[in-house]
């Protein structure tokens, strides 16, 4: 088996553009994950003009801090990539040269609008948005990005108009000072507390059956509820402001983080390639130069055959895929400390898809049809891999979980992305599941091979 | 060429079916030492499947052999070659699978046997076919064996490389190895061969000299051995 082993590895380093494939594949998947994983976490690029004066701000009440151009700005650029333009001929130019996702105007007259919320005269402020949808996937990415700001542009103003309204229920409540910003007034309120405080130590100098007393009882019993009943209120403003608190728990599928699953994605899908062709491949050349008959005459037994392809893919598998992980750590974080994991997953998935690449050299028997044949399997295969649930009927879901466990693909990424990521789920039953998938597709390669001589 | 009397391969009742179609039926020879057998017929005659079976690449239904595979030289029609890798690693990779002891100095052997030296570091992919068909050969020989089968070894060669193949076939022949070889040239069966075994629709049908075949058709008129040879089949309704 050594020898053919050593052969096969002359034979491809005698093919050029194999082993330059080989080579340049897997550093063209790093460079390409990398950049995307590094590009500033994602953040969509969205052109911003704000013709708000600088000097202008908002505020409701009591609220802490003014509503001003600078905080509006902060709050949307801690959500997507701002690209600050002079001029709406400027954010259109952008948006139609594809350079911005999409564009935001906040008008001039946005914060008076605002502060007329908290009038007897509101008007509704409005902000403007461009976009380009040249393409339909985008489109609706552009409005799922605007609805998102929007909304919580919404909860932001939500919250300070009810903090807003927590200092004027507590001066109503305990009394003091009060500033109304647009006649440039403050008044002085007495509060609910303080009227009952006053009203029993009156009704003490009043005799105890007298009617004055009697109706100064009744004043004194209602400053007391309402001021009881306004506290309620308090933190029922805090519930408008945000109705609906998320407490997330994950029942299945673990924490993977979406870097980790990145790349988990990227070198299985390396490994799938790489082993399934090269193997495919190499076991249909045997045949294509007429070597099987000669090697299996009592040379070397089919199933040392197999074993020796399914050893050639791991150990191509294992190479390519840890350059690779090597091009993608100059990029993004990978913690080396698994690297006894990383090389079980890749070895464990090789051997799977080196199994699967020999039943398919085994049945297509020539080197130009297994190629086509791996290719045209593996993808489809893979794209079903990825579909999450929910996103599709249950019925086809099933028929996709069924195909998912019918090849390597599903369990090596989970084994990738286990032997990656801490927070994902065990690499056991993966690794479990890798091991019967090689061995069945091993069973079914060797049924394959009778067809050789 | 002359071959001695000592019987190297004694097959006997050798039968072969594919479904209901019977490749090989009831086939019955003898080779010697030193012999160069022509193995004849028309096509699907059973040929190249009483060659495969000599060879252990199938296994007959009845009969046996008197000789294991592995002390068979066997050089399919094909050239059987990684033709991606040197005369000197192919040679190299199939004397190390065949396990002889020294498998470098089995290699310059042949190499020099077959007058490959000065080819032995190119690909094979850049050797003409009749210098392929001689590294096939060679990789039939590693193992020294007593017999050696060569399947239709002419096939897709030009007369003069034809010439310079049957010259190496007969160096061997002449060292002592029992040569059984398949043709569809009637020509060089009557030229190189010592006998001839003629099989048609499975069954032996002749087994002798050249000449004994012309006996065997005495009113045919034939002026050559290819006429004998398609009179011979005809009279017994091939």
């Amino acid at each position: 088996m050594r020898h053919l082993l050593l052969k096969d590895l002359q034979i491809l380093r005698r093919s050029p553009l194999v082993s330059a494939l080989l080579v340049i594949y897997p550093v063209a998947i790093a460079i390409l994950i990398g950049f995307a994983l590094s590009d500033e976490g994602g953040k969509p690029r969205v052109a911003f003009y704000n013709e708000v004066p600088e000097d202008e701000a908002f505020n409701v009440g009591g609220a802490e801090e003014d509503l001003d151009r600078g905080i509006a700005r902060d709050e949307l650029c801690d959500r997507v990539e701002c690209v600050d333009v002079d001029s709406r001929e400027e954010a259109e130019a952008k948006v139609e040269d594809g350079e911005v996702l999409g564009a935001l105007i906040v008008p001039e007259d946005i914060l008076d609008k605002l502060q007329s919320l908290t009038s007897l005269n509101p008007e509704q402020p409005t902000v403007e948005v461009l976009v380009n949808e040249d393409d339909p996937v985008k489109a609706q990415l552009v409005d799922d990005r605007i609805q998102a700001l929007i909304t919580e542009a919404n909860l932001i103003l939500a919250q300070r108009i009810s903090e807003s309204a927590e200092v004027y229920l507590n001066v109503l409540i305990e009394g003091g000072d009060f500033d109304i910003p647009l006649l440039g007034q403050t008044f002085s309120v007495l509060g609910l507390d303080n009227a009952a405080t006053i009203l029993e130590e009156a009704r003490e100098e009043l005799p105890p059956d007298s009617e004055a007393a009697k109706q100064i009882d009744q004043v004194i019993e209602f400053a007391e509820l309402a001021g009881d009943n306004l506290d309620f209120a308090l933190p029922l403003l805090g519930a408008v402001a945000s109705p609906i608190e998320v407490d997330k728990t994950v029942v299945s599928g673990g924490g993977t983080s979406l870097d980790s699953f990145a790349i988990s994605v990227a070198a299985t899908v390396t490994l799938m390639f790489v082993t399934v062709l090269l193997v495919a491949g190499s076991l249909a050349l045997e045949r294509e130069e007429n070597a099987y008959p000669r090697l299996t005459r009592g040379l070397i037994s089919p199933g040392a055959l197999l074993a020796e392809k399914v050893l050639l893919g791991a150990v191509a598998s294992l190479v390519v895929t840890l350059l690779m992980l090597a091009g993608l750590s100059l990029f993004v974080s990978i913690d080396w400390g698994r690297i006894g994991l990383i090389l079980l997953a890749i070895v464990m998935g090789g051997a799977a898809f080196a199994a699967f690449g020999a039943a398919l050299g085994g049945a297509a028997r020539e080197v130009r049809a297994s190629s086509l044949l791996a290719f045209m399997v593996s993808l489809p295969i893979a794209f079903l891999s990825l579909v999450p649930s929910g996103t599709v009927g249950p019925a086809v879901y099933d028929v996709i979980q069924v195909v998912r466990a019918l090849f390597p693909f599903d369990p090596a990424l989970d084994a990738m992305s286990a032997a990656l990521d801490d927070a994902a789920p065990s690499i056991g039953l993966p690794l479990l599941h890798l091991a019967v998938i090689t061995l069945a597709y091993g069973v079914l390669a060797r049924l394959a091979l009778r067809r050789f001589n | 060429m002359a071959a001695d009397d000592q019987a190297v391969i004694q097959v006997r009742g050798l039968s072969k079916r594919f479904g209901e179609r019977w490749a090989l039926r009831d086939v019955s020879f003898e080779a010697h030492r030193g012999e160069l057998l022509a193995v004849i017929g028309p096509n699907g005659a059973g040929k190249t499947t009483l060659l495969s079976i000599l060879a252990g690449i199938r296994a007959p239904d009845e009969g046996e052999v008197s000789r294991a595979p592995g002390e068979i030289g066997w050089v399919p029609q094909q050239a059987a070659l990684y033709r991606r890798l040197t005369v000197a690693e192919n040679l190299m990779l199939f004397a190390r699978l065949e396990g002889v002891d020294d498998p470098g100095a089995v290699v310059e052997e042949m190499l020099e046997q077959t007058a490959l030296r000065e080819r032995r570091d190119d690909q094979v992919i850049t050797l003409s076919g009749g210098n392929q068909q001689r590294v096939n050969i060679a990789i039939g020989l590693l193992a020294r064996p007593p017999v050696l089968l060569l399947d239709e070894p002419s096939s897709g060669l030009d007369p003069r490389q034809r010439a310079r193949l049957w010259e190496f076939v007969n160096a061997l022949a002449g060292g002592g190895t029992t040569v059984i070889f398949s043709t569809h040239y009637i020509q060089e069966a009557e030229r190189y061969g010592d006998r001839l075994l003629v099989l048609a629709d499975g069954e032996r049908v002749f087994d002798g000299s050249q000449q004994e075949l012309h006996q065997a058709v005495p009113e045919s008129g034939a002026r050559d051995f290819e006429e004998a040879f398609v009179a011979f089949l005809r009279e017994r309704g091939h």
